[in-house]
């Protein structure tokens, strides 16, 4: 057993989650495959989104692949930043959106 | 001005000086498989040349940069040139094959005494010609006649430039080079390459600045096409993605950046048996500054001289021995055949 959660050799392991489910395995890895081929958009603007979304789901293996991929597809780190900032953006957003729900309940439940 | 410019390993007596001392630093990698065992795969060893359609001859090793990636070493400190009696041996080869392409590196090497006579003699003899040039070679006083030369005889000119931003460019060749490229390739521009119709190519290489591998050559060249015009108003012909082999410089920041196991597993993995039908190695012949010839630039930086079946120097140039001699490889030979693979051409599957 690690002694921690998240281990970054692990990553290069990715393909031991198809040892129990080998059908299950092989429709994601097609399908993830299919996903970050060239297409409307460009495989480094996909890269892009997805550094940003590794960051928004806090994914240490995702931002360590796709942080190389985006340097790979000559993305350089400014875009690279402003993609982590459009994920903490929205993460943030979310957050603050909500407080509107706070507020609709606080007005139903207060005098005030 | 450009920045500070930085010692060789060689100036520093830096143990990795020595191809001898690269080689064994490569041979202490754990590696999946070996070079050869991933041809064996692909039907491909022993890996033999298809004949000579290129001779790519190393000038020296004098450089007015020193970029941390280089795998020559080169820099304003090395002193080895190519002689006269191995310049002269060069054009009898010329003179006495069909070899129909000269390609001339360095170093810088437009600083050889003889350049200008290599390319004057090569074009007189119906070869093209392919200038290695650095671009900021160009804004030196000595050397602002270039555009104008090289364009007056039809010189391929393949230009380095990692990047269409200052920060990455500067980051791996030295403080200030970018602003000093962008005037060269506008005067580059200005002479007629890079312009539609004109003929005269000017072909730009991007290195990636750091561990990591190039991406598709084809979209990258769009990309750059667009950038290129639209922040200076520079036209080029053709991008040419080239990954960075572990030799030299970049091997000694792989090193002290503990980016070495990763950085050759991210290369075997990447193996890719279209590319390795496809190296440069197959068509090329790499003369060194001292004559001694080599399957490719980079075996000539690890001291890796020709199969001993063939000859050692362009003084025993025999074609008969040279069109189907087995090639010598190694595992930086990875960095060729990972993903789109590379060579002095830009990305070969």
């Amino acid at each position: 057993m690690s002694e921690h959660y998240y281990h970054a050799p692990d990553l290069a392991r990715f393909s031991e989650i198809g040892e129990d489910a080998p059908h299950l395995a092989e429709k994601f890895f097609d399908w993830y495959g299919a996903v970050f081929a060239e297409g409307a958009l460009t495989e480094r603007e996909k890269a892009l989104i997805a550094l940003g979304v590794a960051h928004a789901v806090q994914c240490p293996y995702c931002i360590d692949a796709y942080t190389e991929a985006c340097l790979e597809q000559g993305s350089d780190t400014e875009e690279m930043t402003e993609a982590v900032h459009v994920a903490a953006a929205i993460r943030g957003g979310a957050s603050l959106v909500h407080g509107v729900q706070m507020r609709n309940r606080s007005r139903q439940l207060g005098m005030g | 001005m450009m920045g500070k410019v930085l010692p060789t390993l060689q100036k520093r007596r830096a143990e990795l000086a020595s191809g001898r001392a690269q080689r064994a630093a490569l041979a202490g990698v754990p590696m999946a498989r070996s070079f050869e065992e991933s041809l064996e795969g692909a039907a491909l060893h022993p890996l033999r040349a298809t004949g000579i359609e290129i001779l790519q001859v190393n000038v020296g090793k004098k450089c007015n940069q020193t970029c941390t990636h280089c795998h020559v070493d080169a820099g304003p400190d090395r002193t080895e040139m190519m002689s006269d009696e191995v310049v002269d041996a060069v054009l009898d080869v010329l003179a006495s094959t069909d070899i129909p392409t000269l390609d001339i590196t360095g170093g810088a090497p437009e600083i050889h005494g003889r350049f200008d006579e290599l390319v004057v003699r090569a074009r007189k003899l119906g070869r093209h010609v392919i200038d290695r040039c650095n671009l900021t070679i160009v804004t030196l006083p000595n050397y602002k006649y270039l555009p104008e030369f090289l364009a007056e005889h039809e010189v391929e000119v393949v230009a380095s430039l990692p990047h269409f931003k200052g920060k990455q460019t500067d980051a791996q060749r030295g403080e200030g080079v970018f602003d000093q490229s962008l005037e060269a390739l506008r005067r580059f521009n200005d002479a007629g390459y890079g312009r539609e119709g004109s003929g005269l190519e000017l072909n730009l290489v991007t290195n990636p600045v750091g561990a990591f591998l190039p991406g598709d050559q084809a979209a990258m060249e769009v990309r750059w096409k667009r950038e290129m015009r639209m922040r200076y108003g520079i036209e080029f012909n053709n991008l040419y993605t080239i990954t960075n082999l572990p030799i030299s410089r970049f091997l000694e920041y792989l090193q002290e950046s503990g980016n070495l196991e990763h950085y050759m597993a991210k290369l075997v993995g990447a193996f890719n048996p279209a590319a390795a039908a496809g190296v440069m190695c197959r068509n090329t012949l790499s003369v060194g500054w001292d004559g001694v010839l080599y399957d490719c630039d980079f075996n000539q930086m690890l001291e890796l001289p020709l199969h001993p079946d063939a000859p050692r120097t362009i003084l025993d140039f025999d074609r008969a021995l040279l069109d189907n001699r087995e090639i010598v490889l190694g595992p930086h030979c990875f960095g060729c055949t990972a993903g789109g693979g590379s060579s002095c051409g830009g990305a070969t599957a």
